[in-house]
């Protein structure tokens, strides 16, 4: 290593992630206008959204309408969580690795992390706390109690809205749509073949109707 | 428990209570009704539906959020940090590093070396440098990336094989050698000079990483002097008592609270740096802290399981016997002294029968973060190593691999002191059953040397284990209470890390009162209101907790039939419980129902109180296991698809049969992971950072990775002798042979050994190709 290297100063904490990247540009916003061609002096006149300003949107979640202030930059994954309290969405990666936060948008799975609140202006948000009546389960939920399918919990939520959403599309899965329907929630305990038998006994539920 | 033990699970130093003795032992179960049924878990609700609260989900009011600068650089020093920056910057509450004053606290990896919560020397890339607390995460970030750092860039070491070279640069004063350890029995020169074959082979398995979904952290709060965690944990009270010693605080002053937590493997047996972090923010700034780390420092900074190389020499009679085995291992436990080698030649030891045993094995630094325990620490890395040895032995002598393993079980330990006998051994058993019940010997005609599908091929493997634990030990009190409409309160202290701990204690207490699992509640996990249990590892939390929760709920029947006795003006060794009654054996029309019972209703509450005894002297509780597999080899791609799977576990008891089999499920999944996709990958040469640290790269398996057919045979045999419920431990056996089944099956059917994890397709080709050029020689 040159010496140069040796002495070097560094503010930088880790490698450069999508999800750091979608936060530093939101940091320091610069809102282009559509004729701009940002050049390296070319003078920035559109305002700068700073850190803690809110822009307000509306939020249909679980059927109810949430207005709120939100920073540009913040992941309908953090909105939910830490602004609303749904915690039953979890964070596992923060950047679409993992599946922890899937969520269903107008009823397809979707990672929560890599969706940004304002996006999801004007689309249906179901999380796990969407599929209960009440106090009672939903039949995905209660095939999942019923089979076993988890350990820790904690990818459960994710796994319940991957079947949710594939069942919604294909009420009638194989083994092997299932196990594709799931593929993008991890589960480190390792209960992926509880969950493919709860899919499958949640979507029997489903068609006869006996919940 | 012995000394290694302890250390494994972090118990050394730790002032561990000796519980009383607990009395008279029950008379182990002849017959249960609840105990060993399939019932869904306790908690299920709580899991589906959202509502249970992880440490990573608790909000607490005026809470702050921090984020925590790590080095960027393998092996670097810390010259200047200038935070004032970052101090000014929008939400900002707080920012401290190795220069504030406040931050001047211990740390170990082990007690031979101490050095700081910011400590100036770096070691590895992500050690802590500075730590920021704001109003929301994205502003302790946006702060964290303002800090400036001078650091003064080392030489580093990535590669544990070139540690001790001599133009290594030193990590510590002592050198790079953390720990040597050699083993040995009878002479295994005169053993390799008796047999008909003797082989050696070298073995490496990668640096595997734990990566529970929740990741590593807590939410910390101050009253006055009083501190609360929340931690994602496997055990409350190894939190507590760290931070304790860390902080200079009382034990009664730090209460920590680990209800639900998303998986640790190991990882989560102690706190981190993190949760001091955490404790120091919320001091500094008069707030609850939440700290949770993201995934990619998850990679960097919170454990492992060592990569390890492996030299194994071994020889066997041609009828079978083995004369020799001799194990050399060199691999790291990181950056400081993290038990690198632990137990990695256990299996050699102790496994198979075998007279001349010799093993050495050495931890060596390294510039990576340190190891932390891994499900089975040691034993997968072995057996990838010696089960594999067994199959190439199995082969030249012209045996099949199982009848080979049939002739070498020990019915004793042969790796400790004096050759203590197992209590029970299901080995035997679990060949030989789950031979039978995977079609082995028409599987193995079958696929060997099958044609039929051209370029792909099929094979079938098997691969045994045994885990050097499991057994369960003292201390642990439960607390069982009676209401006087007969539903229960469970009060015990162990954590429930997804093994479904609390619905087997559940079903104990349901066993021994009667009353439906439902009418039990669980107060756990919490240091201030739960008792003491040590952190749930090992494979023992079932086989510890349990004696104890049963002894807790058969003092609250002895108590309530003596009170009942009274009422009922007869003697209370002719009563027994029934439902909601209290009723005589003898004659079905002397009964009083609980509620009526009076010593119950003066009191309010029965409760009862059971701790956990000793575990027999001079024996030794171990499980047991076997697991066979089933390959597909595309000879063109490399691709290896697993086809099925079949665990075969001696585990004592089966307390509950549906989250045992998710048990032994989970565990062949990660060893799938270890085997075909999971290593830990560092520039060696350029920078020594860890280039694959994020899920896409580092690949855990899938939905699409696991065998679309999956089995559990248990081989029941109630351990009487071991403890008073019969069980022994499973969560880690259950991972232990199958990376090794794998590769052997993965031999059966192209004839290629591969030697290193992961099997993947380019490792794959390349040795086929190998194989092929020497063939064609």
């Amino acid at each position: 290593m040159s010496s140069d290297e040796d002495n070097h100063a560094c503010s930088c904490g880790k490698g450069l992630t999508r999800r750091q990247f979608l936060t530093s540009a939101g940091a320091g916003a610069l809102i282009v206008t559509a004729s701009g061609h940002l050049g390296k002096d070319q003078e920035v006149s559109a305002a700068v959204i700073k850190s803690g300003e809110g822009t307000k949107i509306t939020l249909l979640i679980n059927g109810k309408q949430f207005q709120m202030l939100v920073e540009p930059r913040w992941s309908l994954l953090h909105v939910l969580r830490e602004e609303l309290g749904f915690t039953a969405t979890k964070e596992g990666c923060g950047r679409g690795e993992c599946g922890a936060c899937t969520v269903l948008i107008d009823g397809m799975p979707r990672y929560a992390c890599m969706t940004l609140a304002v996006e999801a202006e004007g689309v249906e948000i179901t999380t796990v706390e969407g599929l209960m009546r009440g106090e009672d389960l939903g039949p995905v939920q209660k095939a999942f109690v019923e089979h076993d399918a988890f350990q820790c919990g904690y990818c459960t939520p994710g796994q319940i809205m991957a079947v949710e959403g594939l069942l919604r599309k294909e009420p009638d899965p194989t083994v092997e749509q299932i196990r594709q329907g799931v593929s993008g929630n991890l589960c480190r305990c390792g209960a992926y073949t509880h969950i493919i038998n709860a899919a499958r006994r949640a979507a029997e539920m489903k068609k006869s109707g006996a919940v | 428990m012995n000394e290694s033990e302890r250390n494994i699970y972090y118990l050394r130093g730790i002032p561990v209570p000796e519980t009383p003795p607990p009395g008279k032992d029950p008379s182990p179960w002849k017959k249960t009704d609840i105990v060993g049924t399939s019932i869904p878990r306790v908690d299920a609700y709580e899991r589906v539906s959202g509502t249970a609260l992880y440490p990573s989900d608790i909000r607490l009011p005026r809470m702050l959020y921090a984020a925590v600068l790590r080095c960027p650089h393998p092996h670097a020093e810390v010259m200047n940090v200038d935070t004032s920056a970052a101090e000014g910057m929008p939400g900002v509450r707080a920012v401290i590093s190795g220069k504030t004053s406040d931050t001047d606290f211990a740390w170990w990896y082990s007690k031979e070396i101490k050095t700081k919560i910011f400590d100036p020397l770096c070691r590895f890339e992500g050690e802590e440098v500075a730590a920021v607390a704001a109003e929301t995460a994205y502003q302790a970030w946006d702060a964290v990336r303002a800090i400036t750092v001078e650091y003064k860039v080392l030489p580093f070491i990535a590669e544990e094989s070139k540690s001790l070279d001599s133009s290594s640069p030193l990590l510590h004063p002592n050198g790079n050698t953390a720990k040597t350890d050699k083993y040995s029995r009878g002479d295994v020169g005169a053993g390799f000079s008796e047999a008909d074959v003797v082989l050696d082979e070298t073995y490496r398995t990668e640096c595997e990483l734990h990566m529970p979904m929740e990741l590593h952290g807590c939410v910390a709060s101050w009253d006055n002097d009083r501190l609360t965690i929340w931690e994602s944990a496997q055990g409350v009270y190894s939190i507590q008592s760290r931070i304790a010693e860390i902080l200079g605080l009382p034990l009664s002053k730090v209460r920590v609270i680990g209800h639900y937590m998303g998986g640790g493997f190991g990882s989560k047996l102690q706190p981190g740096k993190y949760t001091v972090i955490a404790s120091l923010l919320a001091k500094k700034t008069g707030r609850p802290v939440r700290l949770f780390l993201t995934r990619e420092e998850t990679f960097l900074a919170v454990g492992n399981r060592p990569p390890a190389i492996m030299q194994l020499k071994a020889g066997v009679k041609k009828d079978g016997t083995l004369t020799a085995l001799e194990f050399s291992c060199i691999a790291t436990g990181g950056a400081y002294p993290a038990n690198g080698t632990s137990l990695v030649d256990w299996l050699v030891r102790d496994l198979y029968l075998c007279p001349n045993v010799k093993t050495e094995t050495k931890d060596v630094y390294i510039n990576a973060g340190p190891s932390r325990p891994f499900r089975a620490p040691g034993h997968p890395q072995a057996a990838w190593a010696l089960e594999q040895m067994m199959d190439a032995l199995a082969e030249k002598i012209g045996m099949d691999p199982i009848e080979l393993r049939l002739k070498n079980i020990p019915s004793f330990s042969q790796g400790r002191e004096g050759n203590p006998p197992y209590t029970t051994t299901g080995l035997r058993e679990c060949l030989s059953e789950g031979a039978r019940a995977f079609g082995w010997e028409q599987a193995r005609k079958r696929s060997s040397g099958s044609k039929e599908n051209g370029h792909v091929k099929r094979g079938v493997g098997v691969a045994s284990g045994l885990w050097f634990a499991g057994g369960g030990n003292p201390p642990s009190t439960a607390v069982v209470k009676l209401f006087s409409d007969g539903s229960v309160n469970l009060n015990m202290g162990a954590s429930d890390i997804g093994t479904g701990t609390k619905t087997v204690m559940t079903m104990i207490v349901s066993e021994e009162l009667g009353v439906k699992p439902e009418m039990v509640q669980i107060e756990y996990a919490d240091t201030a209101t739960t008792q003491y249990a040590t952190p749930s590892g090992g494979s023992k939390t079932v086989p510890t907790e349990g004696p104890a929760v049963r002894a807790a709920a058969l003092s609250v029947k002895q108590q309530l039939l003596s009170f009942a006795a009274a009422d009922l003006k007869t003697d209370d060794s002719s009563l027994t419980l029934r439902g909601d009654e209290v009723i005589s054996m003898k004659d079905p029309l002397v009964k009083v129902k609980i509620h009526d019972v009076t010593g119950l209703r003066k009191r309010g509450v029965i409760v009862g109180v059971g701790y956990r005894g000793p575990n027999p002297e001079r024996k030794v509780v171990n499980p047991f296991a076997a697991q066979f597999c089933e390959v597909e080899v595309n000879t063109m791609t490399g691709e290896v698809r697993i086809v099925r799977f079949l665990g075969c576990h001696d585990s004592g008891r089966v307390m509950n049969r549906l989250t045992y089999d998710n048990q032994v499920f989970g565990g062949i999944t990660m060893g799938i992971g270890l085997a075909m996709t999971e290593a830990r990958i560092l520039d060696r040469d350029q920078t020594g950072k860890m280039v694959n640290r994020n899920l896409h790269d580092y690949k855990l398996p899938t939905s699409l990775d696991v065998p679309k057919e999956m089995k559990s045979l248990p081989i029941e045999k109630p351990d009487d002798t071991a403890n008073t419920i019969g069980a022994k431990g499973l969560g880690e056996p259950v991972t232990i042979p199958t990376a090794a089944a794998v590769a052997n099956a993965v031999y059966h059917a192209v004839g290629v050994r591969m030697t290193g994890t992961p099997i993947t397709p380019l490792q794959l080709c390349q040795a086929l190709e190998k194989d092929g050029k020497e063939r064609s020689k």
